[in-house]
């Protein structure tokens, strides 16, 4: 037995195991300290997690259209941050329009959907654009070419919506039914905090249960097996691809209303954190696997929101929510040390690309 | 192949003939007159510009702070008639994004071109720290109008940054002011910092803790967050289990807007004061912390004590921009130009032929020189580092008119002096 691990492990093998060891060890070490120190009480860490969820949310719904593009084209669209941006950025006006009319405070559900709607809408025509103009043309090309687009793409998009709606950024109006808080006995949520777990977790169990039980949702997924065997069931290609760009855009202007509701500034360059923050949710999550997307956005998000404090206070670190970024960063390290498809990723039989 | 090859030869031809023809004008010009520099010297054609270039940041969410300084200097040529000697002045701006990469890029850029005689700027002291060392290495001044971390004037700068002066105060000015009026107005005995790991914030903020600690207060916590971060309830959780009293975060807008906002729905700050710096005294701030910075401190450049010329460069900016300033960095601004102006004009000599030859040393010499300048902002006499400013800090609170107009209080809330 251990002469058959001995066989099977490289020394790189060796290092990797030991450095996710190392940093296992210090995670653990770190939260038993913060724990024991008894600084924060329960409602602090309830606090904590309320925040990483509402976060993490956002950035699930986000990485659905990576997960989903890289799933069925096996590419990385990263001009999907700009689908991001695009949503709540036109939405903006809308909100404005509304605001300074006096319509948001008196129909704010109304508002609401419809803000959802012009965002999601524009969101979705921006992706299916991209897959027309940069990626069909490109579908047979080598891999690293889409790859290149998509990040020409990207700028491009950027910089033709600074180009349209201005260099400096926009504040999203404050709707008043969403302000305020409710209590749970000694707990607490903000109300658009609750809005935003529950909005998202609504529009992602819908949007996967379309893919799971929806006949386009099974074509969709055939497709992303065997491109080949399934036109030659029938199916049209080219139109389920489209359709998972429709179902990404859609996701990211939802994405970007929630994220405008939560933290009211929008700018053309808003999408390029939460973009990269989404993409590392996928990969986390694994890869082309839609679930996996959604647990490792809410996984990323409760990290950056619960982490610094739990792991790094206890260690004696002076302001450690600058390194919150390195913290998830290295906690995708570990994960993929110890799971190199990523946490609900599937081991390929047969290597798709 | 051959139409290529035509092609690159029409396009080489005019260098070659401006190379071939350049040093057969320096000839002449040597046989009447000599002017030497160990950096370089400049030579401005008769007719041909005099190239000065701003580096600020001019987009993205702190497009306010630089935009408000490239009006200052745009209101100084036009009072200099758009020309220095005779000869027209041209601008160049560039943007910085607030960052060190963006200053890096922007400085290099500068740097590449021989043309350019001095520069203003930058905005951020982040920007500033690459930048600057390499627009000296070029022989090109800088002056900033809104720079104010410490160590860009700090006796160990080292001689890279020999090139670089600031018309704006320095932080230890700032810092120390802000910590008095925490404790000796609001009576504060408990503060909390946010720094955002930029030069400025970190340094400005290090300034308060110390200046805040002498005078006998105590300090909850210093943390930090990233510029880029846009949820800030985590690290306010943190803050507020040290329950302080007030909270001091001299960041910029984009972060400094969340926090704002953000502040009053984390509970245990519900009723805790808070104070930024001139890097979020802006009307964009306003826009993006709303109503929650209402009854906000703000520590500033004194606009009533800036000379009495200021009155008609506000009435000038009206008129131009059809606004008020937005940002505190104006009129700095318009003073770092007319001191490159006044340091040209001091320094340039005209040859026989007409030609304008500028030192690249010998303006810097005469940067540095400058003595009892009378600007807007001030009596600007420059010390041997670089600080060249007069600096008056004033505290200015916002109120709610403030907010639902958009503009910058008038009146100082309080002053040190």
């Amino acid at each position: 037995m251990l002469k058959r691990l001995r066989e099977r492990m490289t020394p790189t093998d060796v290092v990797m195991w030991f450095i996710g060891a190392v940093i296992l060890a210090l995670v653990i070490w770190g939260s038993i300290a913060t724990l024991s120190e008894g600084k924060y009480s329960s409602h602090h860490w309830f606090d904590f997690i309320v925040f990483g969820l509402a976060q993490g949310s956002i950035y699930a719904l986000i990485a659905m259209g990576y997960t989903m593009v890289y799933g069925i084209l096996r590419m990385i669209n990263f001009a999907h941050s700009e689908v991001f941006m695009s949503g709540p950025y036109t939405a903006y006006y809308v909100a404005a329009a509304f605001y300074s009319s006096g319509f948001l405070d008196r129909q704010p559900i109304v508002s609401l959907i419809i803000i959802f709607l012009v965002s999601m809408a524009t969101s979705t025509f921006i992706a299916i654009l991209l897959e027309r103009i940069a990626y069909r043309p490109l579908r047979t090309a080598p891999r690293l070419v889409p790859l290149i687009t998509a990040i020409g793409a990207s700028f491009f998009l950027q910089y033709a919506f600074r180009g349209l709606y201005g260099s400096g950024f926009q504040a999203y109006p404050v709707v008043k039914i969403l302000e305020g808080e409710w209590l749970f006995g000694e707990f607490r949520i903000l109300k658009f905090q609750a809005v935003v777990i529950i909005a998202a977790a609504l529009l992602m169990a819908a949007l996967y249960s379309f893919i799971q039980r929806t006949r386009i949702g099974k074509a969709i997924r055939s497709v992303s097996e065997d491109k080949e065997t399934s036109s030659l069931m029938g199916i049209n290609i080219d139109r389920m691809i489209v359709t998972t760009f429709v179902i990404g855009g859609m996701a990211a202007g939802a994405a970007g209303v929630l994220y405008a509701v939560m933290f009211k500034q929008v700018h053309f360059y808003m999408g390029f954190i939460p973009g990269i923050k989404a993409f590392t949710a996928a990969v986390l999550g694994g890869i082309g696997n839609i679930p996996g997307a959604m647990l490792g956005g809410i996984f990323l998000g409760l990290v950056e929101s619960v982490g610094p404090t739990l792991f790094l206070d206890g260690l004696g670190i002076v302001a450690p929510y600058q390194l919150k970024d390195a913290i998830a960063f290295i906690l995708l390290v570990l994960v993929l040390i110890f799971r190199p498809t990523g946490i609900l990723g599937e081991r390929l039989a047969i290597k798709k690309a | 192949m051959k139409r290529l090859f035509i092609l690159l030869l029409i396009l080489t031809l005019p260098t070659a003939l401006i190379t071939n023809a350049s040093p057969a004008s320096a000839q002449q010009a040597k046989s009447a007159f000599k002017v030497e520099d160990p950096m370089g010297v400049v030579k401005v054609k008769p007719g041909g510009p005099v190239h000065i270039a701003c580096w600020f940041v001019v987009a993205g969410p702190d497009a306010s702070l630089g935009t408000d300084t490239k009006r200052g200097v745009e209101i100084a040529i036009e009072d200099k008639g758009g020309k220095v000697l005779g000869f027209p002045i041209k601008l160049t701006v560039q943007d910085t994004g607030c960052n060190a990469e963006g200053g890096q890029a922007a400085a290099t850029k500068l740097a590449a071109d021989p043309t350019i005689i001095a520069a203003i700027g930058s905005s951020c002291s982040s920007e500033a720290r690459p930048g600057a060392p390499i627009l000296w290495k070029a022989g090109i001044p800088t002056v900033s109008p809104s720079n104010t971390g410490p160590f860009l004037t700090d006796p160990k700068r080292g001689p890279e940054y020999e090139g670089y002066l600031r018309t704006a105060h320095n932080d230890k000015v700032q810092g120390a002011v802000a910590a008095q009026f925490a404790f000796k107005q609001l009576k504060v005995k408990k503060a909390a910092t946010i720094h955002d790991g930029s030069p400025y914030a970190e340094q400005l903020q290090a300034v308060f803790v110390e200046t805040f600690k002498k005078l006998g207060g105590t300090i909850a916590s210093q943390e930090a967050v990233a510029p880029t971060d846009t949820d800030m309830r985590p690290v306010l959780t943190k803050i507020s289990t040290g329950k302080p009293e007030f909270i001091y975060y001299p960041l910029f807008i984009a972060a400094g807007g969340h926090i704002t906002r953000q502040v009053k729905e984390v509970k245990g700050l519900e009723k805790v004061a808070l104070m930024g710096a001139d890097g979020i005294f802006s009307p964009d701030f306003y826009k993006a912390a709303g109503e929650a910075a209402v009854g906000m401190y703000h520590s500033s450049p004194d606009f009533s004590a800036f000379g009495a010329g200021y009155k008609t460069f506000l009435e000038r900016h009206q008129k131009k921009y059809g606004e008020k300033p937005i940002a505190p960095f104006h009129a700095h601004a318009y003073d770092a130009a007319m001191m490159t102006f006044a340091a040209v004009e001091k320094v340039a000599q005209k040859g026989p032929d007409g030609v304008l030859y500028i030192g690249r040393r010998a303006l810097r010499d005469a940067f540095y020189a400058t003595k009892n300048f009378k600007g807007l902002t001030g009596n600007l006499t420059c010390d041997k580092y670089g600080d060249c400013a007069d600096p008056r800090i004033a505290i200015y609170k916002t109120s709610v008119e403030n907010i639902k107009n958009l503009v910058l209080p008038d009146k100082p809330f309080w002053k040190p002096y």
